[in-house]
């Protein structure tokens, strides 16, 4: 392989609380995210993909440390960020940044533009009011907002503003890493290009490393190197861009891959496959492919053991018994 | 025609640069919406009047309330005595206004303890859940089924009938509302993601509980506050009315309480304090009315 990854997460697992108690008087419990590795190199995108609860930003949340892992590591540039506690976990944080999906509640309504901007160099306490300011500046105009729209409060501005402030909070303290969580999801079609286009060419100007979240495969493939596919808590897939978009090995990315709308004449021999059924109960163990119960190649095997993302060390893998056999 | 269809855009961009050169801070908006009801304003208005001469009125009003300048019973507007005198013949007037000056004073402080309390129990239990949620909580709730009269009336029994433990007793039986309002906007606005967002900025607990939630949750405690000085100021009138008022200064509710006997004799003199009594919460819950409006003007048109 090649240099070693900027942030290199194994074994991930988040496990919620639940109200109410199984049969055993146990608390009931919800393992959100499943035994979840990836690495992400510096200057590179991954994109994780899945659908609504497949647990893609929980995983990041507890990346940046702001849900609680059950187990797993997380290597954040050399150093074993996921063992911090205390106040060097909280100010070990603003390595890892995030630009949220919904600009409307991700910004604080009492405080100022610059004052959103301004807030993880405050914390960090190293910069003089002085130096804040010319960050701030630099920021603002890297973004794309004009300087006298720093005094302004958000309700002042509109959704792809708000988000260019966001983006500009999440650079403030010169983070190793920017976790995407659908970053254009909540924004209209237009204005949803200019801020991917802007996060690409800051991307290139910082250098940047992203960990894209997104249910929308068309902007994964515009902006991701690597991608993995994320179903019920676990990656069932993992690939190079290239490789993933010319030939999906999981049954699962097949089935995601269908359903994105084509305009091509002769789209017929691309046919939309439904995904039959419900996703499994993930507040009981699983004791197969979770996709099994929705699958529509399962077999008897697919419903006794849990496949493993294989071949190890490739660089295209999937979890399914299938390709194995 | 592409030269036209490029200066209107050209324009459309200037436009909204124009609508966004001002800041406007949300107090701002608050406030300007406050002024445009009516009724609150003119509550205002009569609320700072009646401060105004509780504060003002003893200092040129120098008649001492607990002195026995003339005859009893002395009607209102004779013998030089605008509201008449009670039934030892103390002058109302000198009464009004140095109780008004006690009343409100009970009324303010009392709020602002409950609210001290109500904040402090709300904020941590909203904010760290768990075990510390269910503790206060439950603190919470033994406060709240308590009758309140009862249970401030065995503290200034217990204590002393002085203006503080008045004012500490009231402050202690009201603050459950403050703590639940604000444990509830806390479970609101915990989970929003501005607050992650101050948390992976390295912002710590204290900060955002103190800087980050509470300026977010202060509204509908500011109305609470509002109302609860006008409760403060009946619950006062109440236990003075009873007897257990701090016999070295006047209140309203003491002045009603003392003259009860001669409601039917002389009705001013139980009359007079009491429409101030009235007028003043009436005034108070109309500000808490326009406060309300003026912090969620989603709920205006209702």
């Amino acid at each position: 392989m090649s240099k070693p990854a900027l942030l290199s997460v194994r074994n991930l697992s988040v496990r919620f609380p639940l109200k109410g108690r199984d049969e055993h008087g146990k608390r009931k419990t919800l393992l959100a995210v499943d035994n979840v590795s990836f690495d992400i190199p510096e200057g590179k995108t991954l994109g994780i993909v899945g659908e609504s609860g497949s647990g893609k930003t929980t995983a990041a949340l507890a990346v940046a440390r702001l849900v609680e892992k059950e187990a797993g590591q997380i290597i954040l540039d050399g150093h074993d960020f996921g063992a911090l506690t205390g106040d060097e976990l909280r100010i070990a944080r603003q390595n890892v940044q995030i630009i949220f999906q919904d600009p409307y509640s991700s910004l604080n309504p009492r405080l100022r533009a610059e004052d959103i901007v301004r807030e993880p160099l405050r914390h960090a306490g190293q910069t003089s009011r002085q130096e804040q300011d010319k960050i701030i500046d630099e920021l603002f105009h890297a973004v794309g907002l004009r300087p006298e729209q720093k005094r302004l409060f958000p309700h002042q501005f509109s959704g792809g503003q708000r988000q260019r402030i966001g983006i500009a909070r999440a650079l403030a303290p010169r983070p190793s890493i920017v976790i995407c969580d659908e970053p254009v999801s909540a924004l209209d079609v237009a204005v949803q290009a200019q801020i991917l286009n802007l996060l690409k060419s800051l991307q290139k100007q910082f250098n940047l490393t992203y960990l894209f979240i997104s249910h929308d495969l068309g902007v994964i493939q515009h902006m991701c190197d690597e991608i993995a596919v994320m179903y019920m808590g676990q990656v069932v897939e993992r690939a190079n861009r290239n490789s993933f978009f010319k030939q999906q090995k999981h049954p699962y990315s097949n089935a995601l891959l269908s359903a994105v709308p084509s305009i091509e004449l002769h789209a017929e021999h691309i046919r939309r496959q439904d995904i039959s059924g419900a996703p499994p109960d993930l507040t009981v163990p699983q004791t197969g492919c979770r996709f099994a119960g929705r699958c529509p190649l399962a077999q008897k095997a697919c419903h006794l053991s849990v496949p493993v993302l294989l071949p190890e060390n490739a660089s295209h893998q999937a979890a399914c018994h299938l390709l194995t056999d | 025609m592409a030269t036209s269809k490029k200066s209107l855009q050209t324009l459309a961009q200037d436009r909204e640069s124009l609508a966004l050169v001002t800041a406007r801070h949300p107090a701002l908006e608050v406030f300007s919406m406050f002024i445009a009801n009516r009724a609150a304003l003119v509550a205002m208005v009569v609320l700072m009047a009646i401060i105004l001469a509780a504060i003002i009125g003893p200092m040129v009003y120098k008649t001492d309330p607990f002195e026995m300048v003339w005859a009893p019973f002395t009607p209102p507007g004779t013998e030089g005595f605008i509201l008449g005198t009670d039934y030892l013949g103390r002058d109302l007037l000198a009464g009004l206004l140095h109780g008004g000056r006690v009343s409100i004073t009970i009324g303010l402080v009392a709020a602002l303890m409950s609210v001290f309390i109500g904040i402090s129990f709300g904020a941590f239990a909203g904010y760290y859940r768990g075990y510390v949620e269910e503790v206060l909580m439950r603190i919470t709730e033994f406060f709240q089924v308590l009758p309140t009269l009862l249970f401030s009336m065995v503290i200034v029994a217990l204590f002393g009938a002085s203006l503080q433990m008045i004012t500490i007793a009231i402050g202690l039986v009201s603050w459950t509302a403050v703590a639940r309002i604000t444990r509830g906007e806390f479970l609101r606005i915990r989970e929003l993601e501005y607050v992650t967002a101050s948390r992976s900025a390295g912002a710590t607990d204290l900060k955002l509980i103190f800087q980050v939630i509470l300026p977010n949750a202060l509204p509908p405690i500011i109305v609470q506050a509002a109302l609860m000085v006008g409760s403060a100021i009946l619950f006062e009138a109440g236990l003075a009315f009873l007897g257990l008022s701090d016999p070295n200064v006047v209140s309203w509710g003491q002045i009603i309480g003392s003259n009860r006997l001669y409601i039917l004799d002389a009705s001013y003199t139980v009359t007079v304090p009491g429409l101030a009594i009235f007028i003043t919460v009436l005034a108070i819950s109309l500000i808490g009315d326009g406060l309300n409006d003026a912090l969620n003007p989603k709920l205006r048109s209702r």
